[in-house]
């Protein structure tokens, strides 16, 4: 009963006057794992016709919450009540025919087929199909809520964006009135985010209850109506959105107040360190990522990159790590004493030769960064295990790097031999930037290092970004949050459509310019 | 939409949940569990199909694996080239290069052995002549394997279905080999290959009958194993089966990896093809691999490519096999009596991997726990 004692409870109180019967409401759920308790008798409740935010940082037991309303897990103790009667919900099929339905973060699509086949798939019917009625039902139920989406296009033509909005529709085809998403926004554009926003708005005016699970304290506070937080698989509280900051909010998931103000120390005598000059790129697929693409990066500042997704932020990053063939241009590492090294369409192990310390952090962390089977030792060994005499490998260095990681970012993992792919997203990130800066870089490039992370965690990624701008680190940061790239970066490059559309200074810019940026090349061609 | 209503609130009869982590000793107590299983139901289905008693079947199994000296050393001999073969494969799985054609590998690994046998056996010294064999044979199995592995590196080619293919060509090259190699004239088999002068075959050690096939093939488990395990590239083998973007990021080229661990992997099948043909057969026909090739599959994801396993799974399927000769003629039962069995067995040791992968929890259980 430790949360009495907290100032918190006066906002669960308003939470307590019940006019109507919740649409769900959970009282006293638990789940354990063996010996880890997930959800520790967990209250929430859900009003009809309202956006609820769950809040939590990695790990505090929001998706296995989820997971046992949508019938993945079956809780240990509790009851769920929906629209006021206790339930039994077993399994995801008895999830549905109370009417919730689920849109996880990964996608259960079947690519080959159409958004409209997959939408009626294993929905009981009639030997015949009368899809013309079908795809007629649909473009009802994206009408009435504001979705665009052609029911005949295939799935793997379409964006993720795209998918998500066939996830969304299925449910509501299937007649869900109690929709739950797992952050929905984390692989999206800003712009996206925005339609889906409105789209999720509009589902509410018509009455359905919507559950998301999501990091991003500005889309909670714009979003929703209520905020449920958990921490550490203990429910903390619910506060009416108007009645909330950034602040408490964060607050509340953390349990103590932490300033959320990202540090910009001023640049130290910066140095040259990287210069590409008209650099082109042509996919496999002969579609132009890059053009003319130049840039000069310092040591000792933070050089953002802004953008949509897809303008060659992508490219331009691999493209300097020697990981995407190019077209032409020139790529030219400035060593400490002044030497010009042309760095075009040389591959990783040659710049490593070189003797240059470039490290990378892609986008695709399991996919790219580190190999998820593989312990931490045997990813620290991903970069250096070509290195020394003899064709075995040193294990015993990596393993004390590994510990070192572990102790210094605090990583929270079973052993350093535990497959990160088991890792939650945010050690899976220490672990990858820690390995990166462990090289010792002089060029230091990160791809969206914050996507998936909770707060404390993105906190502490921009403070490792910092210091090695303090160690007269050039570095390259890729980000998707605006906000971010401006309170983090010393000038920010914005591409837009393969172009460099503008460099600007982080510290006298502003969001609508860096958005007109990005958005420059479609403006001219309207 | 929710119109029953739910009485109690019931928990489903069975949870299924996946394991973290599962203690050494509880893998292989459920793994055991399993045979004892599978033995019972094989009991039960000897007895309702053929009224023997199964004891007397079991005994026989027994009897005609490791039952006389001779047939044990029979077993071992075979166990040894099913091992080998499973090894040779795993590198290439652990790449995750779907190398099917292990067949083809040891053919053509016989074929180049049974060659230098009948073309050298005079003029070698039998020392000299082994050696030669056995490089010959592995530099046949080592093309055999390199040649989809180019294909596939260069211009991305499905290796299943191109080193499946490449079991039919070996096949027909060993047919056209025999044309040459008849003996007698007319039979259309080689025969027993230097049968008067056994040269180039592989010798006894002391009185150990198979004892060179045993040293051969075991020396390759353990340097397979530490070469995985250990090395540099079988670091490099186990990143590129993980994710090839993965490799390209950490500076490994992915074209090299391939074709290296294909060349050795088709290699150890090639020398497998001369365990057979010098120390088992000695003669080469176009079933001297004889479906061992697709075995040694089984066998290597049975022990998830653990290298000592593997000795554990080939023995097993190899006893099995034995003892299913022993009762066909025992009890003038068909051989496809004991495929039913071995069948079994297998069904029970597969699917109790579920088990060790996955914990099942009752509800009842689960109650009382609390």
């Amino acid at each position: 009963m430790m949360i009495l004692q907290q100032p918190l409870y006066k906002f669960k109180k308003g939470g307590l006057v019940v006019t109507e019967v919740n649409a769900i409401e959970l009282k006293g759920i638990t789940k354990r794992f063996g010996s880890v308790v997930a959800n520790d008798n967990v209250d929430l409740s859900v009003r009809k016709g309202e956006i609820l935010s769950v809040l939590g940082e990695n790990g505090s037991g929001k998706t296995t919450l989820m997971n046992m309303i949508s019938g993945i897990y079956f809780p240990d103790e509790g009851q769920i009540f929906v629209n006021g009667e206790e339930v039994t919900i077993c399994s995801p099929k008895d999830s549905f025919e109370l009417g919730i339905g689920m849109i996880h973060q990964h996608f259960k699509l079947v690519e080959v087929l159409t958004a409209a086949e997959n939408i009626i798939l294993g929905l009981p019917g009639k030997s015949t199909l009368n899809m013309k009625k079908v795809v007629e039902d649909i473009e009802k139920v994206t009408e009435t809520y504001g979705f665009e989406l052609d029911p005949n296009q295939k799935i793997y033509d379409m964006s993720v964006s795209q998918k998500q909005t066939v996830e969304i529709v299925k449910m509501l085809y299937r007649g869900a009135d109690i929709l739950i998403l797992d952050e929905p926004t984390a692989v999206l554009t800003p712009q996206e985010t925005e339609k889906l926003f409105t789209v999720l708005r509009n589902m509410k005016k018509a009455g359905k209850s919507i559950i998301i699970i999501t990091h991003k304290l500005h889309e909670v506070l714009s979003l929703s109506d209520r905020v449920s937080v958990l921490r550490k698989g203990e429910y903390v509280g619910t506060v009416e959105t108007k009645d909330a900051t950034a602040e408490s909010l964060t607050e509340m998931m953390v349990g103590e107040k932490i300033d959320l103000n990202i540090q910009r120390p001023d640049p130290v005598n910066p140095t040259k360190r990287l210069m590409v000059k008209d650099l082109n790129c042509i996919s496999k697929e002969g579609v132009k990522t890059l053009s003319n693409v130049s840039l000069e990066a310092y040591g000792g500042e933070i050089l953002g990159i802004a953008g949509i997704a897809g303008s060659g932020q992508k490219e331009l990053l691999e493209s300097i790590a020697g990981l995407q063939p190019t077209e032409s241009g020139s790529i030219l590492y400035l060593t400490k004493d002044g030497e010009e090294k042309e760095l075009l369409s040389m591959k990783p192990a040659e710049i490593k030769n070189l003797g240059i310390a470039l490290s990378f952090v892609p986008e695709d962390r399991l996919g790219m960064g580190l190999v998820g089977s593989m312990g931490m030792t045997g990813n620290m060994m991903l970069r250096g295990y070509n290195e020394g005499r003899g064709i075995f490998t040193n294990r015993k260095e990596p393993k004390e790097l590994a510990e070192r990681i572990i102790d210094q970012l605090q990583v929270s993992t079973p052993s350093v031999s535990t497959p990160v792919s088991r890792l939650s997203g945010g050690n899976v990130q220490k672990v990858l930037v820690g390995r990166e800066i462990s090289a010792e870089p002089t060029v230091l490039m990160v791809a969206y290092p914050v996507r998936g992370l909770d707060i404390n965690s993105s906190l502490t990624i921009y403070d490792l970004l910092n210091e090695q701008k303090k160690n007269g680190v050039a570095v390259l940061c890729v980000g998707e949050d605006l906000d971010v790239l401006l309170e983090l970066c010393d000038r920010i490059l914005v591409l837009c459509g393969g172009k460099v559309s503008g460099i600007v200074d982080a510290r006298t810019t502003s969001k609508e310019e860096i958005g007109l940026l990005m958005t420059k090349e479609e403006e001219e061609h309207a | 939409m929710a119109s029953e209503k739910n009485v109690s609130n019931k928990e489903p009869l069975v949870h299924i949940s996946k394991r973290d982590t599962i203690s050494f000793g509880k893998a292989w107590g459920i793994r055991l569990l399993a045979v004892v299983f599978s033995l019972i139901v094989c009991a039960l289905v000897i007895f309702a199909l053929t009224k023997l008693n199964p004891m007397e079947v079991y005994h026989s199994i027994v009897d005609g694996a490791v039952g006389t000296e001779r047939r044990l050393w029979v077993t071992i001999r075979d166990t040894m080239v099913l091992l080998c073969i499973a090894i040779g494969l795993t590198p290439a799985f652990k790449m995750r290069f779907w190398n099917i054609g292990a067949e083809g590998q040891i053919l053509v690994g016989g074929a180049a052995s049974a060659a230098v046998m009948i073309y050298c056996g005079e003029s070698l010294a039998p020392g000299l002549l082994l050696l030669v064999m056995f490089l010959a044979g592995m530099a046949a199995g080592l093309i055999w394997g390199l040649i989809p592995a180019i294909f596939k590196a260069f211009l991305n080619t499905n290796e299943t279905l191109f080193t499946l293919m490449m079991n039919y060509v070996a096949m027909q090259i060993v047919t056209f080999c025999i044309v040459f190699w008849e003996n007698p004239k007319g039979s259309n088999t080689v025969g027993i290959i230097n049968a008067r002068s056994k040269a180039g075959w592989l010798p006894a050690l002391g009185d150990l009958t198979y004892g060179w096939n045993v040293i051969i093939v075991l020396t390759i488990t353990v340097l397979m194993y530490v070469y995985l395990k250990y090395s540099k590239q079988g670091y490099e083998i186990a990143v590129v089966g993980e994710s090839e973007n993965t490799a390209l990021y950490a500076g490994i080229s992915v074209k090299k990896v391939i074709m290296r661990t294909m060349a050795i992997s088709g290699a150890i099948c090639g020398i497998a093809g001369f365990v057979i043909v010098s120390g088992a057969s000695h003669t080469i026909s176009t079933s001297t691999a004889g479906g061992r090739g697709f075995t040694a599959i089984i066998v290597a994801w049975m022990s998830k490519f653990n290298a000592f396993a593997m000795i554990l799974v080939s023995f097993l399927l190899v006893f099995m096999e034995k003892g299913s000769v022993q009762i066909a003629s025992q009890f003038n039962l068909n051989e496809n009596a004991s495929e039913v069995i071995t069948g079994i067995i297998l069904f029970f040791l597969i699917g109790c991997e579920f088990f060790i992968n996955y914990r099942v929890e009752f509800r009842k259980k689960q109650k009382e726990a609390k």
